[in-house]
């Protein structure tokens, strides 16, 4: 069985600095894994290469046991990679449906937006699953007046609704209140629900290790170690971590 | 494109029928009705203290001969700023369209093929200033400055400095199709005003195009992330300054049958200046082509307007200053509040 993603031997440098070195990484179907790891260990580096805004110094990417050269982001999104961004994408300034449709307007051949058909569908998605109460927030609404909660809810719900095989998502409790972390986790494990897979990046280990089927734990640009969260309790995991962080390796 | 959402069941949703409310339509057109205003207050004063000029409709007539030379470049440079950028070239390329106009000319003898060879020249030059800025990543109102100043060299160098007369084109189809007087007194370049402000609406409003020029000005990072092609959009909206400056260029030269080498040198400022009353940031993002039509009829209106309510010309730069230091402090107090 073909995992759905595998990086091969990847490396990534920026100039002298190695940001990635030999790293194997595979995500299943319908399988979450969580990235762990301090700042600049490279998870950042990781997930930008899987969503091809950065192509890999060496190594290979396999999507479905297929092999793909020159991975971008269109390319990318073409094999159903959606991502939630730490920054969160979006364009504070335009409006919410605007937002959903970022850089693929629903459009005819010639390139005239649909602009009726993005403002229903971006009401539909707000009733059904955004859960945005608020009668003051229409799809004409400017997402720069939103809350840090709602910001994050375009961001997921955009990614939801464009078929999307592995979501990729970057730190997304950043932010976010108790109550708004919580729902993004039950969103989390939706994904796994509905037959997808994820990759997850947080600071948190009581986070990832809720919704993971797996951690991943990352330092100094390289795979520190894996584990399967039904195999490790969640105080070996911290354990393992602090050692991690401070040896730079498991032994 | 799939509309279906994973883990999302379709549900019968009523259609999103946007409800109006003058609240709402106050709200998410701020900038503009703040303009309007500004322009309608003006006319007014203007029809108060000087009712000779302003209830006549020989005045209006004169605006629409003259505002559309920048106005029209108004608009592709209005999608300029709003993707962030600046173009500084444009009175350069309105000089430089009309070379290749006359030497195209000189060499086949028509004007059509004169006429195609001044905005091929446009756009050529717009394109070159995309690719400085794109390429080599150089801030577009420094290398525009740079080829502002090439561009009229290159005027110079190849023309000798010399102006010279275009009567010849008024035996052509070009000039009256562009300059001419079919609708009464309504000028030909008032028309080609109103439909390249159309087409600019279109493309900003309703086009892929004008939907990643705002994504560009508002968040560039998000529009890569996005998958936005950045650098190619950014390019293909100094093509279109180029085009429509180089097109301006011709219609002026036409309007007054001949060309001066320092043609587009007193467009600089006043078209900027529309740009930025009509309530564009220079931060990108937000504009619009309504906003900067407005705007150029203001701007256009005071040198006349000064002079008729009594005032010498001394005042119209003092009165310009004036009108443009408010309208962009309260553009900037509307955008605060609307948020």
């Amino acid at each position: 069985m073909d995992h759905r993603l595998e990086l091969r031997n990847v490396s990534k440098s920026f100039g002298e600095v190695k940001a990635l070195q030999n790293v194997n990484f595979k995500l299943g179907n319908n399988e979450v894994v969580g990235l762990l790891g301090d700042n600049g260990a490279g998870k950042s580096t990781l997930i930008k290469i899987i969503t091809g805004y950065y192509q890999p110094t060496s190594g290979e990417v396999y999507f479905n046991g297929q092999r793909v050269d020159h991975l971008n982001v269109p390319k990318a999104r073409a094999l159903g990679v959606e991502t939630v961004y730490q920054e969160r994408a979006l364009a504070e300034l335009q409006t919410l449906w605007r937002n959903i449709f970022l850089g693929r307007e629903l459009s005819n051949p010639l390139g005239f937006l649909a602009v009726k058909k993005m403002k229903s569908e971006t009401h539909r998605l707000m009733t059904q699953s955004m859960g945005f109460t608020s009668a003051a927030v229409t799809p004409e609404s400017k997402v720069g007046s939103f809350s840090g909660g709602e910001k994050q809810g375009v961001a997921i719900v955009r990614a939801l609704f464009f078929d999307a095989e592995i979501i990729v998502l970057d730190e997304p409790t950043m932010g976010l209140s108790l109550k708004e972390t919580d729902k993004l986790l039950n969103f989390v494990r939706g994904i796994r629900a509905a037959g997808k897979s994820a990759v997850f990046i947080d600071h948190n280990v009581f986070h990832v290790y809720s919704v993971a089927d797996r951690v991943v734990v990352i330092d100094r640009g390289q795979i520190a170690g894996e584990f399967s969260t039904k195999d490790i309790s969640l105080d070996d995991l911290m354990e393992k971590m602090i050692r991690v962080a401070e040896t730079g390796s498991l032994n | 494109m799939s509309t279906q959402a994973n883990g999302i069941t379709p549900k019968a949703v009523p259609v999103y029928k946007d409800t109006f409310s003058l609240t709402k339509f106050a709200r998410r057109n701020g900038a503009q009705l703040g303009i309007f205003s500004v322009f309608i207050a003006m006319w007014a004063f203007f029809i108060v203290m000087a009712p000779d000029t302003f209830l006549k409709p020989q005045i209006y007539y004169a605006f629409m001969s003259t505002i559309p030379f920048f106005a029209m470049m108004a608009m592709p440079l209005t999608m300029i700023v709003i993707a962030g950028e600046m173009d500084l070239s444009f009175p350069s390329i309105m000089a430089m369209g009309m070379i290749s106009f006359i030497l195209i000319h000189d060499s086949t003898d028509s004007v059509a093929l004169a006429f195609i060879g001044a905005l091929a020249t446009g756009m050529f030059i717009g394109w070159l200033n995309g690719v400085i800025v794109v390429k080599f990543g150089i801030p577009s109102l420094v290398a525009t400055i740079g080829t502002q100043f090439f561009w009229r060299g290159a005027v110079l160098v190849i023309g000798q400095g010399k102006s010279g007369s275009l009567l010849y084109t008024k035996d052509s189809l070009l000039h009256p199709a562009l300059v001419g007087k079919p609708y009464g007194n309504v000028p030909m370049q008032m028309i080609w005003l109103i439909v390249i402000a159309i087409l600019a609406w279109v493309l900003l409003n309703r086009h892929k195009f004008g939907a990643h020029i705002y994504l560009i000005g508002d968040n560039v990072n998000s529009a890569k992330l996005m998958g936005v092609n950045t650098g190619r959009t950014r390019i293909m909206g100094f093509i279109l300054v180029g085009l429509v400056s180089a097109f301006a260029g011709v219609v002026a030269s036409l309007h007054v049958t001949y060309f001066w080498p320092s043609l587009g040198e007193g467009y600089l400022l006043r078209t900027l200046a529309s740009v930025f009353l009509g309530g564009t940031s220079v931060f990108g993002g937000v504009g619009t082509i309504f906003g900067t039509f407005i705007g150029a009829f203001i701007i256009g209106a005071i040198e006349a307007a000064t002079v008729a309510i009594g005032l010498t010309g001394f005042w119209t730069q003092l009165i310009y200053g004036l009108i443009i230091v408010l309208s962009v402090i309260m553009h900037t107090y509307l955008s605060k509040r609307v948020e």
